[in-house]
């Protein structure tokens, strides 16, 4: 049976030049096996020392991914082709296990060197090109280069702008919510004429504005289970600046499934991480961070608050490693974890391990594939309690429990953010009293562990804990107020400030 | 033995110092540590039970066993963007 493989440009020197190889073969493992056979260099490029294909090399099958089908052993017809698609461009063997830091590599441009510039492109990156370490050729390598930005605020917001004034060619970006007053204080790409537009929308033009040369594709909504593996395969190098960590295990995942790196950064207050996970040749996230912690112990920005310079710092040190990711430059932050904080202007390096035991990219993954990551992360709303003399539900609407209160009924109303959210907003004139999370376990005797307890944070995740806390200290009738008192100002009382 | 620990972000609030130095039985290994700090009370009593932890700088296990004057470093995760 003849079949085509197409072999990508970095991989053409084991193949004599080939940008094609004509095999026999009724499988897509047979098909590989008579490849090397006729061209022994490709081997350790494609198979790993137990002789498994590696990692983060796909091979497609008429488009389709053969993960997706029996691996190895999808069959082939006479005439079928099969693309070879590695993450990794010249692979160099064995991936840095362990080691320290890893020398950046660079990855694949989907089109070789890249293409040409024009002379308005030569003339806008003369400095870059007066770089020896950059040229002509680092500039074609990043014209061809496709980054996504998962999250565009504060921290994707720097990564953006660099890396269009930089000449990436094509830049992703994922974010489904709009511009808001509040984000100005830190999140660059948007001006107060942008307010109420989707993010994707205001950034693409921006954009747009500072580098026409650059191709931006939005991708608005969430990142997802079902749409994550798809969007990151388009890329080469994802940059992850969003807020919460149910994204963050997605996008991880996703990577080390695709075999992608994953430019990490986040932040909180004074102080943000930085590091380059890229289970292919090093640790990944889950390495370091194996589970997450428990909702509600980690406050977001929202909660927390974060210092407006902050991302900027931050996300431009992710720009950077996107950047030498793609040019094969210099020493990555693979295997290091950078620290920073702002207020004692401290730079720390740790250095990180692959866990030989973790769950994706370690020796005997059980993860294979895409999982829950709002159950992983135990940020889904809990299910309502089966017990009949509850009779309470575990979680109220806005509506709903506007319609308890308009009735009359007697319900202890609990806000458990933070003095300061109480003083921008608070449900006190509909009896709400404040007991910040962290002081609910000593104040406990405030509350009537008979009556009817309703808890709200700013959009539910912090009262989720409590809820839990509360009804572990014996409160039977405990409801968390779905959405927080964000979606009670949406649905109920828009005279409320929004923060 | 004296050891060194070393809070960042969120653990430094649940800790209320930067860092600290604690007395502690030869043979104690970092889950020993976290065991003890999260028995003692007060905020660090909201220390997860394996939290990521750097001994001397290096990422490493709970199992890791200490040793006098090491520098044990607690990782909270982070979220915000
Ligand atoms: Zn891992």
């Amino acid at each position: 049976m003849g079949v085509t493989i197409r072999i990508p440009t970095p991989l053409r020197a084991c193949t004599a030049g080939h940008a094609e190889v004509s095999v026999e073969g009724g499988s897509v493992g047979e098909a590989l096996a008579a490849l090397v056979a006729e061209h022994p260099r490709i081997r350790r490029h494609l198979f790993g020392e137990d002789g498994r294909l590696r990692g983060f090399v796909n091979v497609y099958v008429n488009e389709e991914d053969v993960r997706a089908r029996e691996g190895v052993n999808t069959p082939l017809a006479d005439g079928d082709t099969l693309v070879i698609v590695p993450s990794i461009a010249g692979g160099s063997g064995a991936p840095a296990v362990g080691s320290a830091s890893a020398q950046a590599e660079g990855v694949p441009a989907q089109t070789g060197s890249g293409p040409e510039l024009s002379r308005l492109e030569l003339a806008r990156y003369a400095r870059h090109l007066a770089l020896e370490e950059v040229g002509i050729e680092g500039q074609r390598r990043l014209k061809a280069a496709r980054v996504l930005v998962v999250g565009a605020g504060g921290l994707g917001s720097p990564v953006a702008l660099y890396l269009a004034a930089a000449g990436v060619g094509t830049i992703g970006l994922v974010d489904f919510d709009e511009v808001d007053a509040t984000n100005l204080q830190r999140q660059i790409l948007y001006g107060v004429s942008d307010v109420g537009r989707p993010k994707t929308e205001a950034a693409a033009a921006r954009l747009a504005d500072l580098n026409p040369h650059v191709r931006v594709v939005r991708h608005d909504g969430r990142l997802t289970r079902e749409s994550a593996l798809d969007v990151v395969a388009g890329y080469d190098v994802v940059v992850d600046g969003t807020d919460n960590f149910p994204t963050r295990y997605l996008v991880n995942d996703a990577c080390v499934l695709l075999g992608k790196p994953y430019v990490y950064g986040s932040i909180l207050r004074f102080e943000g991480q930085v590091s380059v996970f890229w289970g292919a040749r090093g640790p990944c996230y889950r390495c370091l961070f194996r589970e997450p912690p428990p909702p509600g112990l980690v406050p977001s920005c929202a909660e927390g608050g974060v210092l407006g310079v902050l991302p900027g710092i931050i996300g431009t040190l992710q720009a950077l490693e996107a950047l030498k990711l793609i040019l094969g430059r210099g020493e990555t932050l693979v295997g290091r974890l950078v620290l920073f904080d702002a207020l004692a202007f401290q730079f720390r390096e740790l250095k990180l391990r692959k866990a030989a035991d973790c769950p994706i990219c370690g020796e005997n993954p059980t993860i294979t594939e895409l999982i829950d990551y709002d159950f992983f992360c135990g940020v889904v709303p809990e299910t309502p309690s089966s017990d009949p003399d509850a009779a309470f539900p575990a979680e109220l609407t806005p509506a709903e429990l506007k319609a308890r209160l308009d009735r009359g009924e007697r319900v202890q109303l609990v806000d458990v953010r933070e003095p300061f959210e109480w003083e921008i907003a608070s449900l006190a004139a509909y009896g709400a009293r404040l007991i910040p999370l962290g002081e609910l376990g000593g104040r406990l005797a405030e509350l009537d562990p008979e009556g009817d307890v309703v808890v709200y944070c700013l959009s539910g995740a912090r009262s989720a804990a409590a809820c839990r806390r509360l009804r572990a200290a014996g409160f039977r009738r405990v409801a968390n107020l779905a959405g927080g008192i964000r979606a009670w100002t949406d649905q109920i009382d828009p005279s409320l400030a929004r923060y | 033995m004296r050891i060194r620990l070393l809070f960042f972000a969120l653990y430094r609030d649940l800790a209320g110092v930067p860092e600290m130095e604690l007395e502690t039985r030869p043979g104690a290994t970092a889950a020993t540590i976290v065991e003890e700090l999260r028995r003692a009370g007060g905020g660090l009593a909201r220390l997860p039970e394996t939290p990521a932890v750097a001994v001397n700088r290096e990422y490493a296990p709970l199992s890791t066993v200490l040793r006098d004057g090491d520098e044990l470093a607690f990782l909270p995760p982070v979220a915000g963007g």
